[in-house]
């Protein structure tokens, strides 16, 4: 404080461009060490894993909640309200959010989270992707030409991602990076405890025939060698038809899958139908964390979800 | 008792010696016992060390194992970073839109007249039957590190005749510093709700009865736009505005700016339902021979003078949970005040007058989208005027005496979306914008070809 007392007493005799520099620079400077690192997630399994990664070190949000389909959402003023102060924007990309975040990122007036930039990161960039198209047209319904975007299903590239998130926030808070190791090593423990007690949870369901509502649910599919027969969606985005339905209905009839999922954020209209005239479980999963839920909390429901059923 | 002493000497002598020998070999026995104890701890200690390097060496076993494991992992799952980049990757993103519609009409649309108004810019009416609406062709993308630009030219038919026109040219700083936005170019006027989004965007065929009186349709031109994002968690929002003057409805300008305007915006989440957005709006001119419609379709009305206008827009939202379904209202309000000269083609001609006048307007809507394939809606348009000045009758040939009537109009519209990118739309209208109430129908298309367009608030 005397310093900049110094300083601007100092200035009071430079000119007032001098000053008004001075003064932009201590504004600018103050906020950057006294408060944790503002995260702003597009989705809850970001802001979790953020918050398992930083701590008390960050401070996270969440655009949407596992109530929410995180392709429809409104470009709210409240968001951009805290778009605007975040220091990382930590989301799937992959087009998940194209419907929304480009006008957030547009009207937030943030130059720290823009494409690009350090506070930029997309979790999808880090890991590969299934279902890249061959062709991209549209007839196919609402394709992402990049690749599907839910890879947070994948607790093996989960762990890929915390390390490259981690690694971004030890750039974006350098005084920290120590206890940013940390972290990431006990999590990484900790996680890969938690994929081989998963795993060995679901070997009795592997290779069992299962549903999907939405094409979102890949990246599952792969890690516990779940074998996906049919989609209630007729093309990506375009809501169950009654012609599909029926289509769907003979083919059960034939040769029946063991399970139907559907996520929490999508109406169970057509998954209850199917199930119903089939006797097949229909099932709602949470895609992603629940309110107050950690990441391992979130799986092992998901797991005890998906498993019942089967069994 | 002499016999004894000896005894007892020579046994205690006895007892000592042999004592003494047993404490030597209880020494023996110790010191063995010590050896055997050195040995054993030795041993152990041999075993322990052991055991600590095999339990190390596991333990660095696996911890090799497990980066070898998540090496493994990366190679299979993480992303390559030298993933080759497409050829046309520089390019812009390029997204068309498709227009096109059929209208019917129970009056003669060359008729139509908002009673207190005169209009300008865009403000006519489709044309009746089947027509091509305006195309739109919008390319954008970062310019560098700083800049963002965009362009949307529209293409429409006018009697025959292609006309392009361009809609929007800026360049834009997404983040100039800490919160400051500037916008340079032509574009949309952040004033009001709906004014800067593209009529494609809009919930009905045709801009609120408030729009196309006051703005002939949209309020833009060519300027300058500096925007402040406060950081706090109430979005709040205060910019600025310059224009040329050379758009409706503006004419003229002093020292290069012909129009400037103010703008508030104040908006928050309720919860992750509910959301709301508040906007205060200023628009000031001052104008120079403003040309627009007369009631004699031969002339034209002139104006001269201060124009201002002030706005109130408020929108809600409720998107429920776990739903398609979603709830919009919005309303908006603005009133404008002139106070100036009229001429009728022109000011030296005997058709003046001193002119005052008042005028205002607002609609509100409601759209309820049902499930992600169907949305229907409702709007209800209100506008009135009065003015006064030193010659009546030109007041009243140049269509800005309103004699009491309040203009209004009621709409519906049923939308079905079979994709996110396409859109039919019937809509109608019960259109009382002067006294011959007209019944009016619309059945129009809206087609979204490349890149997939985010929505504003």
């Amino acid at each position: 404080m005397v310093l900049i007392a110094i300083n601007i007493s100092e200035t009071i005799q430079m000119n007032i461009n001098q000053y008004f520099l001075v003064f932009l620079l201590f504004i600018s400077i103050m906020p950057a060490h006294a408060t944790p690192i503002n995260v702003f997630a597009c989705e809850p399994e970001w802001a979790a894993l953020s918050q398992e990664l930083g701590g008390s070190l960050v401070s996270t949000f969440s655009a949407t909640t596992a109530e929410q389909d995180p392709h429809h959402i409104q470009a709210r003023p409240g968001l951009i309200a805290k778009i605007r102060r975040a220091d990382i924007l930590v989301c799937s990309g992959a087009d998940l959010e194209i419907g929304w975040l480009p006008v957030l990122l547009q009207k937030s007036a943030n130059p720290k989270v823009q494409a690009g930039q350090k506070g930029y990161f997309m979790t999808s960039k880090m890991v590969k992707l299934l279902d890249k198209p061959t062709i991209l047209d549209r007839s196919m319904g609402d394709v992402h030409a990049a690749g599907n975007p839910h890879i947070q299903l994948d607790p093996r590239r989960m762990n890929i991602v915390a390390k490259k998130l981690s690694q971004r926030l030890q750039q974006i808070d350098p005084t920290h990076i120590s206890e940013y190791q940390n972290k990431l090593a006990q999590f990484k423990v900790r996680w890969k405890k938690a994929i081989k007690k998963w795993q060995q949870a679901t070997k009795e369901i592997q290779g069992k025939s299962i549903i999907v509502h939405h094409n979102s649910w890949v990246y599952l599919q792969q890690w516990l060698k779940l074998n996906k027969v049919a989609e209630l969606e007729p093309k990506p985005g375009v809501p169950p038809s009654s012609s599909h339905l029926a289509h769907l209905l003979k083919q059960m009839q034939q040769t029946p899958a063991d399970l139907i999922i559907y996520s929490t954020y999508q109406d169970p209209k057509a998954a209850h139908w199917l199930s119903k005239k089939t006797n097949i479980t229909a099932v709602a999963l949470p895609s992603t964390v629940s309110d107050n839920e950690t990441l391992f909390h979130w799986m092992d429901r998901l797991i005890q979800l998906l498993k019942d059923p089967i069994k | 008792m002499k016999k004894i002493l000896p005894v007892v000497v020579s046994a205690s002598l006895v007892c000592a010696s042999a004592m003494a020998s047993a404490d030597t070999q209880v020494e023996q026995l110790k010191q063995q016992l010590d050896l055997l104890k050195q040995d054993y701890e030795k041993r152990i200690k041999a075993l322990e060390e052991g055991l600590l390097a095999a339990q190390q060496a596991t333990k660095t076993n696996e911890k090799k194992l497990i980066a070898v494991e998540e090496q493994a992992e990366e190679a299979e799952l993480a992303s390559d970073d030298t993933i080759s980049v497409a050829k046309n990757a520089f390019n812009p993103e390029i997204s068309l839109i498709l227009d096109g519609r059929y209208a019917n009409y129970q009056n003669n649309t060359d008729d139509y007249q908002l009673t207190g108004y005169s209009l300008g810019g865009e403000s006519g009416l489709f044309s009746e039957g089947l027509s091509l609406g305006e195309s739109e062709l919008t390319l954008s993308a970062n310019i560098d590190q700083l800049f963002y630009g965009r362009i949307t030219l529209a293409f429409a038919d006018e009697d025959g005749a292609t006309e392009v026109g361009i809609e929007e040219a800026f360049a834009q700083t997404p983040a100039l510093y800490d919160g400051l936005t500037l916008k340079m170019g032509r574009f949309f006027s952040d004033i009001g709700y709906l004014n800067n989004q593209h009529a494609h965007a809009w919930d009905f065929a045709d801009a609120p009865l408030v729009y196309r009186a006051l703005f002939g349709s949209q309020l833009g031109g060519d300027g300058l736009q500096l925007s402040y994002i406060a950081p706090t968690d109430l979005f709040m929002q205060v910019g600025t505005e310059l224009f040329s003057g050379h758009q409706f409805p503006a004419s003229g300008n002093h020292s290069g700016i012909g129009s400037w305007t103010a703008f508030a915006k104040l908006g928050d989440d309720i919860n992750a339902q509910n959301s709301w957005q508040v906007g205060l709006s200023h628009w000031q001119a001052n104008v120079d021979g403003r040309e627009s419609s007369a009631i004699d379709d031969t002339k034209t009305t002139l104006f001269s003078g201060d124009s201002h206008i002030n706005a109130l827009d408020l929108v809600y939202k409720w998107t429920p949970s776990a739903s398609t379904k979603s709830l919009k209202l919005q309303f908006e309000y603005f009133a404008r005040d002139e106070d100036g000269d009229i001429a009728l083609d022109d000011f030296t001609s005997p058709d003046v007058s001193t002119y005052k006048g008042w005028q205002k307007g607002w609609y509100a809507q409601g759209i309820y989208q049902l499930n992600s394939q169907w949305r229907t809606g409702l709007r209800y348009d209100h506008l009135s005027s009065h003015s006064n000045g030193s010659n009546s009758l030109v007041l009243i040939d140049a269509g800005l005496e309103s004699n009491g009537y309040t203009p209004e109009r009621y709409s519906a519209m049923l939308e079905w979306l079979p994709s996110e990118f396409s859109r039919i739309r019937l809509q109608y209208n019960n259109d009382q914008s002067s006294k011959d109430t007209d019944n009016q129908l619309f059945l129009q298309y809206t087609f979204s070809l490349g890149t997939h367009g985010a929505h504003s608030y």
